[in-house]
Parts: C-alpha cells; structure tokens; sequence
C-alpha cells in the first residue's frame, strides 16, 4: 500500500517543483491525441474547465451530467469569490503569501507541493476568465477590484457581485459549449454514473443510468476523471445542491481508489437558521459579508429572553450591550477569522445560551455600521443580491436589523485520494475539485474551492492526464461489450431490482432525514468519542433498516426521483459511518475536525502533530465490507509548523 | 396553513396530461414552496405504500416529478407555472425561492410546468430545455483556448459596461421568458448572452457571427419572434430587461450590413 500512496511530489524548491514536473512528464502528439478518449464525469468548475480544456486539446472528450444542462451543476452558487495572488491592490501579496495562508487555514493538514502549485496557477486563472468575458467586479479606472475573505490579512478575492461562481461557470460552460459544438466533446445530460468499470485493474469506463428512459447505458475510454463534488448533503441539510452526492466518489472507493481525510467537512459559519422540520436545505450568505458585517449576540441574558419571544428588535439593543465576540476573540482577524473558527464561536455563544432566534441556535450579521459609514447604496452594490435573497426567505429586511445565521455544513475537504498527478491509486482515474482531497487540508479558506476547481480543469490535469495517456496511444478504443463492463452493469440492475424489490414501509427521505441526524449531533461540529461510537452503531442499524424497509415507488424504466435518491441514499448510509470512524481514530482537534477532548482552555482546537501529522487514508476491503486505515505522512520541509494563531 | 393543489400530472412526453387535485396540511408559512411539495411527495409516496389508502380511491400515480436542485435561486433547475405565473406570485425570484407566507391560509394553487413547443414536457412538470444549451453552443462564447492569455488587468474595461454585462450575465437559463411569452419567443435569454458579451471588448471580435449564429439556431429551433409584450422581463427571475433584445436587434442588423 504505502507503494500505491506515492505522492509523487517533485523534488527540488517549492517554487521550482511543477515547472520541473511538467518538463518530465510525457506529453501526446496531436494525431495521437486525435484517438484517445477521456470520460469526465460532472461539469462543476472542474468537470467542465477540464473537459473543454481536454477537448481543446484535441481528444476525444464525453462529459456527463445529472442535470438537464451542465450549467446547472452546484459551482453555480458560490458567492464570493475566487482568490488569486494578483498582488492588483499592492498590499504585499504574492504567490508565497496564498500558500502560507491556505496551509496554515488548513491546519498544517495539506501537501505543501500540491497547494504551492494552486497558488501559482491561481493567476492563469483570472487572466483566463476575463478573456472568456467573466464580468468581474472593477473599479472606476476600468481595472479589477478585490475583497477581503476570510483567514487572509490582504485582498485578493476577484468577485462577480454575490454570484461569483455562476459567471466563472458559465465562462467554463461557455468554453466547454464551443468543444460541443467543434465535436471534441460530447455531452450527455441527465445521465448518472452508477459504477466505475475496471479492466486489468485500470479504469476504463462507467455505468450510467438515463434518468429520463431508465436505461442503464456503457460508456468506455482510456481513462475517467470524477469532478462530482463533494459529499456534504450525507447531512441531510446543507448547503449543497439537493441533487448533488458522494455516489461516483464512494463507487471508485468501493472498486479500490483509496479515500483521503473523510471526516473533514466544513462548516459555513454564516447561513440561514433551520426554521423547522419541513427544511429541506439549508441557504447560504456569502463569507463575503465578512468583510462589513458584524458578528453580535446580546451581553446580556436579559435581552437575548426578550429578543427570543419577540418583545424588543436587536436593533433597540444598544453598543454596550453587544458583545462582538470574534472582534473580542481574536483582534487581529476579527470578524475574517477562517470559517471554522468562526462557526466555533457561534457555536460556543450558543451553548452559553446567548443565542438568539427562537430556537436559540442562531447570531446576528449586522451591516448598521457598515451602512453608517459608507452610505446604503455601497452596500446595496456589493450584496444588494445577498439582501434580496435573504428578505424572500425570512422575510426580515437586513437593511434595517440584523442577519440572524448559524453555521452549516457546506464543503467536504475529504475526498479520493490523488497524488500530485491528480491521478487516485487505480490507473487511469483521475479526480478534480471538491471531489478529491488534495489541497484543502483541514479547513479550506474562502474563494478557495472555485480556485481549487478551475486550477485542477484548466492547469494541472490537462498536463498530467497527458503522462498517462502517452502510454495508451497503442491501446485501441475500450470495448464495451467485454465481460467487465457487462458484469458491472449487471451488478448495477441487480442493486436496482433489490431496492424495487425491498417494498418497505418508509420513504427514502425518512432514513435520509435520520442520517442527518445522527451525523449533526455526532460528526458535526463537535466530536468526542462516546459520540462517535454512538453514531457508529446507529448508522449501521439504520442502514440495516433502509435494506428492509424502503420503499421505492414506480419502476426503473421512467424519470424517477425516488429511486435516484435512493441509490444516493445507499451509499451515504455507508459515507457517514467511514466518516465517523475517520474522526474517531483521528484523536486530535485540526481545522474543521474538533475533538472536544482536544481543546485548549480556551476552546481553540489542540492539534497533536506528533501523532497525526498524516492523510488519512481508507481502504475499501471487498472480502470483509470493512475499511482499512493507511496513513500518507505530510512533511513540511518550507513551512515554520506553528499554533493556528488569528490573535495577534 | 392548508391548501389545495391542482397539479398537472403526464407520465411521458407521448402520454396525455390531466390535472389532479391534491391537498396538503399543515404547513408552516416559513416553509418554501418546494418543501411544500416536497411534504405532499412524502404523502403520495405514502399513499403509495399504504394498501388502504390506495382502495379508498387515492389514485396512486406516484409522487409528483419537478425539477429543481440548489434552492437558492440561482442554478436555474426549478420552473414550475404557479397560479398562471412563472415562478409564481412573487416578483424577482425563481420558484424555490416563494415561501408560502406569500400565499393564504385555505388557497387553492394550480402547478402546471412550462408549456411552449420548444421545451416538450418529460414528465409530470419536468420540461426538456435542452433546446436552451443548443443555441449557446451555437455561438454563445468568446473563440479562446485555455493559456497564453495576456494579464487580465491588460485592457481596462469601464466599469459601468462590466456592470451592465453582468446584468445580462445573471441570467439563470431557467425558461421563464419563454414560458410566460405568448409566442413562445427566447429573444431575452437569447439576448442576455449576446448583450453581455458584446458590451465586453472581449466579446467584440466575433461579436457578428455570434449573433448571427445564436439568431439562426434559436430561429431553427422553432422559437417565436418577439412582439414587445414586455411579459418576460416581467418574470424574469433576474430581472433581466428587454433593453438587451434591443441590443441583440441592434447587433444582428449590423452584421447582417456587412454580410
């Protein structure tokens, strides 16, 4: 194993490591090109930068998606942001600068090769989208304009008004549309991969489901990359997408790819509060608000009572009895401290009984002296969208009192393992953006995922998959007919007639709902190890009763939405309990992860880098349905290891 | 706060549609109109599985079949007619955004999915929009490849023609014009990317055979002309103004000059 889990960092200086990489690997000459084929699965930022990307280098590209339109893919909601070390503001940035903050936001958890190389590409990035006619936000004199995001002292967040992942998505989309339309790609819409296919022990293809005819459909290629985001809706509410899932990450986990860190998620400390059982998903409000919102909750118990039963509005409480507890906590940050220090806090508030909202459970975002100082029509500019959204869905106008929000879960830092190639421990599977594990470490920063996204699909992976394909060029087009690809599809039909079959008493949504949970109350924002244990055990009595007593209606040869979520629901059935045995045997408080047990006095999280300075990394054991844990450690030959310090 | 819903119901493109009436209780005005729907797909999944409810007359179809992913308001998946309006009542949002505060206590609401020829019902209230991604790979993009590209911060762009682009980029490609048009017209979703693009230097090289190319797939493709009803702005989600047909006509005639 420790062979497979090669990183493949190249030797040499931080700054010098991929310019030597991409002098060694091997690359494919255009008619060689010409007859090689790559499936992508999923057109987020990465799937659709790395497909167009591919396609303009002249392979043969077929992308999937499970939406109607690969626009629709869940890159779309991103708010803020998209970092790069532009330096546009002269505030002392540079490419050292983005990474140093990016390892130290991930809490000394990532590859110190992998995460230098983002911030190096970063900047191809920008120039990137503006040629492809991004909108982004710019100042009078007709250059950018950058904000501040959190965990970082300079500006270097390029931003589209509230709606900055939707025009980097529809710059890739556009960009990907033009190889559609070239014939490089093809594109296959409400399509949902539903098995990795190996021959020889290399990924060769995969098994879709159409979800509009039912029909289980064969793809092959030479190789497959997964850029099907993240995991994060195994809690039930999220902020993600309702459609978006773990499933094809969990199907090359179960064929083999060996699975990275997968009890790291984030979670967003500025979201909507849950309003009820009827909640379905949870809202966002961009970290952005960060840069003139305040974070509050009352001084006084007195107020939060009468704040709670409606009897006074916050904005009758006045300065004195506010308390501004990150600007208190951490003075040099303030309200930027990265997100899970931030949702911590509101956490801590909270459990102090603080909280406000009748349910207790949320803080004030208040934008009075923002507005006070700059006048509202400049903070109508910068998030009039956010502000809209907000009113429609609590009907409050933030305007005049304060956002009420509690922190979510929203990213997954975990995911396929991949080595510097970007490549996972099966040949020929490649996995990009959220979906892999590589850069974030234990918590990712803002405006980093969109960066992360279209730095793996536009910069790196086009580069790499081009190593391993120069050594298929002899390799004739994957036969779908053979007996690997006609045994996985059968193992899919079987697994579908099973779930049809099981005529149970409850909707997927009721286990669903009971995931969400067991994981909020025991892998969610606090850990400790009776929790962990507990949410163990009930995941697999409750998977044992999602196999008895589900019921799937109508058949699989029609659009069905029940049995979609259903397969979905299978696999995080099994998703939330590696989580949980990943943050049970990781006895340490990183980033995101916080075991209660490791916390110093004063609650900020106790990393033990003598023991747990690793990956870790699972493996799927077929014979005993059981995961194996190995261990890829992380050596940090540039960076001082230090405390996370946002004090001072 | 109960209702009654009258909802469209079509197992496939080739099957005839009826409407069905459905009710639902006990919702909270806090819930969204999807969660809403979400509760009553719960309650014909039930049904479904409850034998006597099926004898007593509960026609058991299944759950209700729509589309929609991020429910906030932007990925453009939801749809929906709510009331013989676009996304419904509420003005500047799409579907997954109306809360049922907007509605009252008792109401009957009537959910049918987009009707226009060019967008063929799939089932139930999901319509085929793929008609939406054809015409954008007709043209809708600026002709550059991956690198090589000069500093971004190399052509100064004003910032009032960045901000009117990304008026016109806001558009979520959810259909709303289109449905809510009395010709069937795409001319706004249309516009909103050649309008966008072309206020952006950009944009303006191939602005002539984008606009060409984008014309002739929409026209292709058996969308309608445009009449100046104003109606898909007014639903527009984003509102997105029909100042950019202007543009777009503006656009089009000009390189149709030098042809």
């Amino acid at each position: 194993m420790s062979e497979k889990l090669n990183s493949k960092i190249p030797e040499g200086p931080l700054s010098e490591k991929w310019t030597r990489h991409k002098a060694q690997i091997r690359v494919v000459s255009p008619a060689n090109k010409r007859k090689l084929e790559v499936i992508v699965v999923g057109t987020g930022l990465g799937g659709a930068s790395a497909a167009a990307a591919l396609g303009e280098l002249g392979y043969n590209v077929k992308v999937f998606c499970i939406s109607d339109s690969p626009r629709r893919a869940h890159s779309i909601a991103a708010q803020g942001g998209i970092n790069a070390a532009k330096n546009y503001p002269n505030d002392n940035d540079s490419v050292y600068r983005l990474f140093y903050d990016t390892i130290k936001g991930g809490d000394y958890r990532s590859r110190e090769g992998n995460v230098y190389r983002l911030a190096e590409v970063s900047n191809l990035i920008i120039d990137q989208c503006v040629a492809q006619g991004v909108p982004f936000a710019r100042e009078y004199g007709g250059l950018l304009d950058n904000r501040s995001f959190g965990g970082s002292q300079v500006s270097r967040t390029f931003y589209a008004r509230g709606q900055t992942g939707q025009q980097l998505l529809l710059g890739a989309y556009a960009a990907l549309n033009r190889q559609i339309h070239l014939g490089n790609v093809k594109s296959y819409n409400r399509r949902e991969m539903l098995d990795l296919v190996l021959v020889n022990g290399q990924a060769k293809g995969i098994i879709v489901r159409n979800l509009i005819t039912g029909e289980i459909e064969r793809y092959g290629a030479h190789a497959v990359v997964i850029a099907t985001g993240g995991y994060g809706n195994v809690f039930f509410l999220s902020t993600n997408a309702m459609n978006s899932n773990g499933s094809s990450a969990w199907q090359c986990y179960k064929k083999g790819a060996i699975f990275g860190n997968p009890s790291f998620a984030q979670i967003h400390p500025t979201c909507i509060p849950v309003h009820g059982e009827q909640q379905s998903k949870l809202t966002l409000m961009s970290e952005s608000l960060r840069n003139d919102g305040r974070i509050w909750v009352p001084k006084k118990k007195d107020d939060v009572e009468k704040l709670r039963t409606n009897k006074i509005k916050p904005s009758q409480i006045p300065e004195e009895d506010r308390d501004y507890y990150l600007e208190r906590r951490y003075p040099a940050f303030g309200n930027l401290v990265p997100r899970d220090v931030a949702s911590r806090a509101a956490k801590e508030r909270c459990d102090a009984g603080f909280g406000v909202n009748e349910t207790g459970l949320a803080v004030f975002l208040d934008f009075k002296s923002a507005i006070e100082r700059l006048g509202k029509s400049v903070i109508e500019a910068r998030y009039g969208n956010l502000f809209q959204m907000y009113e429609k869905i609590t009907d409050v106008d933030p305007y005049k009192e304060p956002m009420m929000i509690y922190p979510a879960i929203h990213y997954t830092m975990g995911g396929i393992w991949v080595d510097y190639n970007l490549e996972t421990t099966i040949p020929g599977l490649f996995s990009i953006g959220e979906a892999n594990f590589s850069d974030h470490g234990g918590n990712r920063l803002g405006a980093s995922a969109l960066m992360q996204g279209l730095a793996d699909g536009y910069f790196i992976l086009p580069y790499t998959i081009g190593d391993y394909l120069a050594g298929k060029i002899s390799e004739p087009k994957t036969d779908i007919n053979s007996k690997e690809f006609i045994e996985t599809e059968k193992q899919v039909k079987d697994k579908i007639t099973k779930l049809f079959s099981i005529k149970g008493k409850q909707p997927v949504d009721h286990f669903h709902k009971k995931l969400g949970h067991i994981m909020w109350d025991y892998v969610g924002m606090a850990r400790n190890e009776e929790g962990l244990k507990k949410a163990i055990v009930q995941i697999k009595e409750l998977r044992e009763d999602f196999w008895k007593d589900v019921f799937v209606p109508n058949t699989n040869d029609e659009f069905n939405q029940e049995l979609e979520k259903a397969l979905r629901v299978a696999d995080f059935l099994e998703m939330g309990e590696l989580m949980a045995k990943d943050a049970l045997h990781r006895r340490e408080s990183c980033g995101g992860h916080f075991r209660e047990e490791m916390q110093t006095e004063e609650g900020e999280t106790k990393r033990d880098d003598e023991n747990f300075m690793y990956v870790g990394c699972w493996e799927y054991d077929a014979n005993s349905a059981d995961h194996i844990l190995h261990k890829e450690p992380l050596k940090y030959e540039f960076v001082k290891i230090a405390n996370r310090n946002y004090k001072d | 706060m109960d209702f009654t819903l009258k909802i469209w119901r079509q197992k496939s493109a080739k099957d005839k549609g009826y409407f069905q009436t459905y009710h639902v209780k006990d919702i909270s005005p806090d819930s969204s109109f999807l969660e809403m729907m979400d509760i009553l797909n719960d309650q014909l999944v039930r049904e479904g599985i409850d034998p006597v409810a099926v004898n007593k007359g509960c026609k058991s179809e299944g759950p209700v079949a729509f589309d929609h992913d991020c429910r906030e308001g932007i990925c453009g998946m939801c749809s929906l007619y709510i009331n013989g309006r676009a996304h419904g009542p509420d003005d500047d949002i799409t579907t997954c955004q109306l809360h049922m505060r907007k509605f009252k206590d008792g109401e009957t609401i009537t959910i049918e999915p987009w009707r226009s020829a060019g967008m063929p019902v799939i089932k139930d209230l999901v319509v085929d929009r793929n008609a939406l991604d054809k015409i954008l790979q007709a043209g809708g993009y600026v002709s550059v490849n991956t690198g090589g590209i000069p500093d971004a911060n190399a052509i100064p762009i004003p910032r009032e023609d960045a901000e009117e682009s990304m008026d016109a980029a806001s558009c979520v490609g959810c259909a709303a014009c289109i449905a809510t048009c009395k010709n069937g017209s795409a001319m706004l979703f249309v516009s909103a990317r050649v309008s966008s693009l072309a206020l952006l230097p950009q944009g303006k090289v191939e602005a002539a055979r984008r606009v060409k190319a984008m014309v002739a797939k929409m026209d292709e493709l058996g969308f309608g002309a445009c009449t100046n009803t104003r109606a898909c702005e007014m639903e527009c989600p984003k509102g997105i103004s029909v100042l950019h047909i202007a543009r777009m006509n503006r656009e089009f005639l000009k390189a149709k000059i030098k042809d």
